[in-house]
């Protein structure tokens, strides 16, 4: 009995750990991107500006709610549940410490490469629910891109896979004791932090938002708490990738002094602080630019990656 | 290749300014530093002795280009000019500065101040005791009728400051 309030509790804890992170997000990412910028974020509202997520979150609540009447209105409807659905479900997965996370998959790295590809489905559905020409051309840029450099997000992890011999998460991160993936998959992990930013529509990936910046953009009919759910989503997406990245590449919960849960989230915290540095620096690439460079460079530099370090694993393999 | 190394060494510049001083200053904590020549709110100034510059000359009302100041001459009992009202409009005020080039006494001024925000609109229209201070703002020491030939009560004509006496014509003739 106490053991399934127990998994309740992680299941719990979890849930809400990765939402207060997420909307938090909202508050740090603008402070960060401020920081870089010579200038101050918001620090009006609350000691250091911290109600300022207080104060996004009550307006993106009582912004009216309205379905264009153009819309295809299920779909339209769905379109922003399924990213919040296909990213918390990959949340299942990850482990966060020795004894907590979610679900124990001895497939959990395929779970979420799988959960990921779902996550492609809400910016095309939204685009085209939309019924609106801008927001159909974000759409499609979105399904190009995200199945473009999707392709090679598998491969860049296939050399952790071969390395530890299993897709279990919690084998990877106990494998990782002596010497972190990083240093030996180093061209794996340059090529999972561009797959994955491109998945999530983060800078320098983001265009099928940076329609939205400029003129539309898949998301340009929504308002209110549809809106509400792809912008969290994408900051979900932002911390899931970064919780990937340390679970695959920087140890997971490894650490001399301090208690492991800390670790994680201190190098979490150091991966997203890494994208908004990515995002406040990096120009935007033009659209045919971003599809050959996924095509042309990355998915060599994968495959590469694969073939090499599947020689040395063979090599020196004991009999 | 080369776009890719340029990439982190953008990342790492950019890092960088995360250990420069930022640019914003924090109003209203913090005021900006204004010069002392910066155009804002106008003021009409006195004399040294205290008696109001202005003399009602129009000359600021006429060289104003959105035409928002608003005067009417009138005489007192010793001779000086003054102006009945003076009603400067600052919703329509652009703060350009020409009346105070304009002004022969330097009467009107602008000074760095611009808090004048109002939540009623006529609030904006400004009357003379709302203009008018009490020292000589920025030109300290200039009195316009010391210096002028009008003879006013307590100034005869030649009484002025660096003006000589009027000649009596009648004996200079032959």
């Amino acid at each position: 009995m106490s053991e399934i309030l127990q998994q309740v509790a992680i299941v719990l804890g979890v849930l809400i750990g990765v939402i207060t992170i997420a909307a938090g997000l909202i508050y740090v990412e603008r402070r960060l991107l401020s920081l870089w910028q010579d200038r101050y974020g918001p620090n009006r509202v609350g000691p250091f500006g911290l109600l300022q997520v207080v104060a996004d979150m009550v307006k993106i609540f009582f912004k009216e709610d309205w379905i264009p009447p153009f819309a295809d209105k299920p779909v339209f409807i769905i379109a922003p549940a399924i990213i919040m659905i296909a990213v918390l479900m990959s949340f299942a997965v990850v482990p966060f410490a020795p004894g907590i996370w979610v679900a124990d998959l001895n497939i959990g790295l395929l779970w979420f490469l799988g959960m990921s590809s779902l996550a492609v489905y809400s910016s095309v559905l939204g685009g085209w629910a939309s019924n609106s020409k801008y927001a159909l051309l974000g759409g499609m840029r979105g399904s190009v891109q995200m199945l473009g450099y999707e392709v090679f997000m598998g491969l860049s992890v296939m050399g952790v896979v071969l390395q530890t011999g299993s897709f279990r998460l919690i084998d990877i991160v106990d494998a990782q004791q002596d010497l972190w993936y990083c240093v030996p998959q180093f061209f794996g992990m340059l090529v999972f932090a561009v797959a994955a930013a491109a998945e999530s529509k983060r800078l320098p990936f983001d265009l099928p938002e940076a329609e939205a910046e400029l003129i539309g953009g898949y998301h340009v009919e929504y308002s209110g708490m549809k809106f509400g759910m792809f912008f969290v989503g994408e900051y979900l997406g932002v911390t899931l990738l970064s919780a990937m990245m340390v679970v695959l590449f920087f140890g997971g919960w490894h650490g001399p002094l301090l208690p492991p849960i800390v670790w994680f989230l201190l190098k979490t915290f150091g991966l997203i602080a890494f994208m908004i540095l990515v995002r406040g620096s990096l120009p935007r690439p033009r659209y045919d630019q971003l599809t050959a460079f996924g095509w042309k460079v990355m998915l060599p530099l994968a495959l590469a990656n694969l073939a090499v370090t599947g020689a040395v694993v063979l090599l020196t393999q004991k009999p | 290749m080369r776009e890719i190394l340029n990439s982190f060494r953008t990342l790492w510049l950019v890092f960088l300014h995360a250990f420069r001083k930022r640019e914003t200053i924090l109003y209203p904590d913090v005021k900006p530093r204004l010069a002392p020549r910066w155009r804002g709110r106008i003021i009409l100034s006195r004399d040294p002795d205290g008696q109001e510059r202005c003399v009602a000359c129009y000359l600021c009302s006429a060289a104003c280009p959105v035409a928002c100041i608003a005067l009417q001459a009138t005489e007192g009992p010793d001779g000086r000019r003054y102006p009945k009202f003076f009603r400067i409009n600052f919703s329509r005020c652009i703060f350009c500065g020409l009346c105070e080039e304009a002004c022969p006494t330097y009467a009107i001024q602008l000074t760095p101040d611009f808090e004048m925000g109002e939540y009623v609109r006529q609030n904006l229209v400004y009357e003379k005791e709302d203009l008018l201070i009490a020292g000589p703002g920025k030109y300290p020491g200039y009195n316009f009728y010391r210096r002028s030939g009008l003879a006013i009560a307590g100034k005869d004509k030649g009484q002025a400051d660096c003006e000589r006496a009027p000649e009596d014509v009648w004996s200079v003739m032959p």
